[in-house]
Order: structure tokens, then sequence, then C-alpha cells
């Protein structure tokens, strides 16, 4: 079902009267109230007056993820810290995280977005949710139960971890739908058919997001779980999950254009390109009041289409994603830079060997391995002084990036030298 | 006595024994005593070789990862115990044995080539055998 008709499916240009009448109140906002974007604004010789349409906002400058973290904590909060209720982070490349603030409006706004994506999927009042995100500074299992609360479905706050638990609570209450990353839906699967419960649970519907999947990965779970899956994109900066999903027609990724403007850029010459075609997606949050970003650049390549799904909405869809334009990965949900890597490496070691980081997935579960190049200053004659560095490094590693790696000692000069901006990374995935 | 014993970093992997005994053989290392100790990923090859800067030169170069350092060397007498008696010595001096292996030669008999955690308090001990 369309859960905000009004809003899903306005005519082209009453959405983009709404995104200009948005985008100018936002941007008077954060002149008066963000010394960050004001001065940017003043560099450029803009006042909120310039901006009356949304076509204007080509005029307006980019904000980046390094833009956040100078701004860590409250430097770019556009509303005194007491309208805040609640915070959100996300890790950042090295050191401090991201962290994103909430006004109770902002959360109204991220509960209902998430709302849309699940009645989208066909998720009702009726459905009992097993949210199996994390619970925590992450923003997916908020994110997800209170979109679920929202839509007034009776939500089981699973988080992560305990895979058995799960599925007993699946079969004991009767789940009807989930949501939690595609992988881990997958590995689910799985312990399902490996115990012969397959037969015993109600599952109906999955809304799957946080990490980059296929469209076998679809098929795959849809066909194993006889359920219906739905991609859900979002990102901690913007909101958290629910800034866009995919419709029954799969036709790419519904992205609530009343409360995120989407452009594509050239992320080179950082221009416009023209409709269709395909770059790097920037999100401006028109709603926002507790932390409001002005052409956030994602990273995400992808392109858009326009024109009036079948399901009859009228919004703006992401396509497939091709890929970043830096060079993070998403590992099990989680974003990893391999500069944290290299961070990690240089506490332990003291400064940074050769190193190579592969990424694969394995029986739907992402492999994370990092191989190091054992250089006489820290090799020793000792097995133990060795696998304590190989242990040391993975501590490190886990420390900097939250998740687990595979550290490997291998001979020198086997992994491939960097020279100038060389990656140390393959990513096998295959998933764009 | 002390001895000076190279260790070379291999990966654990067919060929990879082969390739570093070449390298050694081209350089005209003669190797007295061989200890090959392996995990699930690596190996740590230790040799006492009869010119060890020469070997871990040639090592360098063929850009193997490889150390020099200085272990206990014992004579073994061929007589029942002597062995156990060495090593009740050191651990009731408190001195841990991290590894060792033998060594033979048809001049000087058999020694046992021994790492401790303590090198200097270890060779007083035994050379007061």
């Amino acid at each position: 079902m369309i859960w905000n008709e009004t809003k899903e499916c306005m005519s082209r240009d009453e959405i983009a009267f709404l995104q200009g009448k948005r985008l100018h109140t936002q941007i008077s906002r954060v002149y008066h109230n963000v010394e960050f974007y004001r001065k940017k604004m003043q560099e450029m010789g803009l006042e909120p007056a310039d901006i009356q349409t949304i076509d204007d906002i080509v005029k307006l400058p980019f904000t980046t993820y390094e833009d956040l973290r100078e701004n860590y904590p409250y430097g770019l909060l556009a509303v005194p810290r007491e309208e805040i209720v609640r915070v959100q982070a996300s890790s950042g490349t090295t050191g401090k995280p991201k962290l994103l603030c909430y006004t109770r409006h902002d959360i109204d706004v991220w509960s209902e977005c998430v709302t849309r994506a699940m009645a989208m999927a066909g998720i009702t009042r009726n459905d009992i949710i097993q949210v199996g995100y994390g619970y925590g500074l992450f923003t997916g299992g908020l994110g997800a139960h209170y979109g679920a609360e929202n839509l007034g479905a009776m939500v089981i706050p699973m988080s992560t971890g305990n895979t058995k638990k799960l599925i007993d609570m699946m079969i004991d209450c009767e789940v009807t739908a989930i949501a939690c990353t595609p992988s881990y839906l997958l590995h689910v699967a799985e312990a399902l058919e490996q115990q012969g419960l397959l037969d015993r649970i109600k599952l109906k519907y999955a809304i799957c997001g946080a990490e980059p999947w296929t469209d076998e990965m679809r098929k795959q779970m849809e066909r194993r779980l006889n359920i219906k899956a739905f991609d859900i994109y979002g990102l901690t900066e913007i909101m958290g999950p629910g800034v866009a999903c995919d419709c029954e027609h799969k036709k790419g990724l519904h992205i609530y254009e009343d409360h995120f403007y989407p452009e594509i850029i050239n992320p080179d010459t950082l221009e416009q390109i023209p409709h269709g075609e395909l770059g790097e997606l920037c999100i401006t949050t028109l709603t926002k009041e507790g932390m409001p970003l002005i052409r956030y650049r994602t990273r995400d390549l992808t392109s858009l289409e326009y024109g009036k799904c079948e399901c009859g909405r009228t919004l703006a869809r992401i396509q497939r994603f091709r890929g970043r334009s830096d060079d993070m990965l998403v590992i099990r949900g989680v974003n990893v830079f391999p500069s944290q890597v290299e961070h990690a490496l240089l506490t332990v070691a003291g400064t940074t060997p050769n190193y190579f980081i592969t990424v694969d997935r394995v029986n739907n579960t992402d492999t994370f391995d990092v191989a190091i190049e054992v250089e006489e200053r820290f090799f020793s004659d000792e097995i133990k002084q060795l696998e304590k560095l190989r242990s040391d490094v993975e501590a490190a590693i886990n420390q900097t990036v939250g998740i687990k790696a595979k550290v490997k000692l291998v001979e020198p000069n086997t992994l491939p030298h960097s020279e100038g901006k060389t990656k140390h990374v393959e990513d096998k995935r295959r998933l764009s | 006595m002390i001895v000076k014993q190279l260790s070379i970093f291999l990966e654990n992997r067919a060929g990879s024994l082969d390739e570093a005994l070449s390298i050694l053989k081209e350089a005209h290392i003669n190797i007295s005593a061989l200890s090959l100790a392996d995990t699930s990923e690596f190996g740590l090859l230790r040799l006492i070789v009869d010119n060890p800067e020469k070997a871990k030169d040639a090592m360098k170069a063929a850009g193997y990862t490889s150390s020099i350092n200085e272990l206990l060397s014992v004579d073994l007498k061929q007589e029942v115990g002597y062995l156990s008696n060495i090593i009740k010595k050191l651990s009731s001096a408190g001195i841990n044995v991290e590894y060792m292996y033998a060594s033979s030669s048809s001049t000087s008999g058999a020694s046992m080539i021994i790492k401790t955690d303590d090198l200097k308090k270890a060779l007083d001990i035994v050379s007061m055998i």
C-alpha cells in the first residue's frame, strides 16, 4: 500500500515546488544558525534570498564527511543542543566517529520514511516484525524499530548476534516480516534449512539494507524462504535507513523527495549530470532540523530515473549502485576505509608494513582478510611472537574498524606494492 | 657455547622450502642443523650454518625476511639421562625453553641447540655441568 499518497504520488511540478519552498526555508535556517554553512555561503557571495527554487541548489556548496568529522560533535547543529533528543553515529575514516543529531521532529520524519518503506513492501499493522539490525549507535536497529511501531505493527527488537533465539522467536511468535542485512537473512535461511524448520515459519516479507546486495541474492532469499524481499537504502549522515526503498516492481529505490533532494554529480568536476547518467549521489536534507546537510556527497555511484512507476509513485528512483567514488568498503554492513586498517597497523607495528585487503563473500557472509608482509623489524625467531603480532593486529583492526578481520602474515614482496594511489584492496564480491 | 642461528620467514605452501634452500645453495652455504616449525599459514626455518651473515645477505637479496640470533649449544654425551639432567637444571633455575632441536656431526658428535628466555644465565648453568 501507499502510506502517504499525498507525498508519494505528487506530480513532478508539485514535487519541484515543494522542494524549492523547503530548500529556501532550510537554507535560511542553516545560514542563520550554522556558522559553517554561513561562512561557506558568504565566501561564495550567496545569501538565502538567492535560493528560491530547487534549481538554485547548484549555486550551493557541497558538504562532505570530512566536514562532519571536523565539526564533531556539535559544530553543525542548527538548533540549540536542548532540542536534540537522540544521537546516532557511524564510524569515521580515522579516530572520531561521525555524530548525527536528531530533534523530535527528525525522529518523526525518520519513522514516517521507514513506515512508508514497510508499507511499500506490503507490511501492515497486522504484521509481526523482527528487527535483526544492531541496536545502538548504528542507525539500523532503532530506525527500523520506530518505523515499524509507527506503522502499528508488533515489533520484536532482536538486535544481532543470536541466530538461535531469532529462529525460536520467529517460529513461536509467528513472525511475518524481518528487517536485517541481506547477508544475515541468507545466514538465517541456511540455519532454517539445516534444522529442517523451513515449513514452520510464517515469514512473508524482508526489508534488507545496510550493505550492497545483488538481484541474485534477492531471488535466492525469496526462493529459499518463500518471501518477498525489498531493498532499503539510507545512510546515517542523512538519517539512517528509509531514505529510499524499492517497491514490488523493482524499478529502483523510490527516494522520499519531499524530505531528501537527490542529485547526481560528476565526482571530478562536481557538476550536475543529466538524468539517467551514472555519477555520484548527493543528497540535501530538506526538512531535517537537528543537523541539516546541504548537498552531502554520499560517494555512492548510481543514476536516477524519473517518471511514474507502475506502483503509482512519482518519486525519483535510485538505480543499482555501481560502487563508490572513494575507497570505502561495506563489510558485513559496516563502513570500512583502508586508511582505518593502515591506522591500526601503525599503532601495532610503529610504521605501516605493506598490506593488502581482500574482501569476498563466502556462504553469504563477507570475509575480510588482511595480509601483511613480515618485515625484519617485527620478525622473530619465535612462533609465539609472530602469532602475537598477528593477534595484536587483529585486535587493533577490530578496535578501529569495529569488525573482525582475519590477518595473515606473508613473505615480503609478495603483495602488490602501492605506487602513488594504487589500491591496497581487492573486492571480489562483484556486487555492483 | 653460543651459536648463531639464522631464522627465515616462510609461507606455508609447496615450494617455499625448496626456494629458500636453493638460495643458500647458490650462496655456497653449508647447513649443519635445521628445524622447521610450522603454523597453518606460515613457517619458520631455523638454521645453523657455516656463515650466517653471508646467508642472511643472500636471503635478503632474494627478498626474504630473516634474522640472526644467538642460542645455546650444548654438546651431548651418549649416556642415559644426560639431556634430562641439563633441562632439569635449567628449569630449576626458572629458565624457560622456547624451542630446541638437535644437531650432529661426524667430528663433534651430537649437540642440542636451545632457545631460552635467558641466554646468559642458561650459559652459566650449562658451563658448570
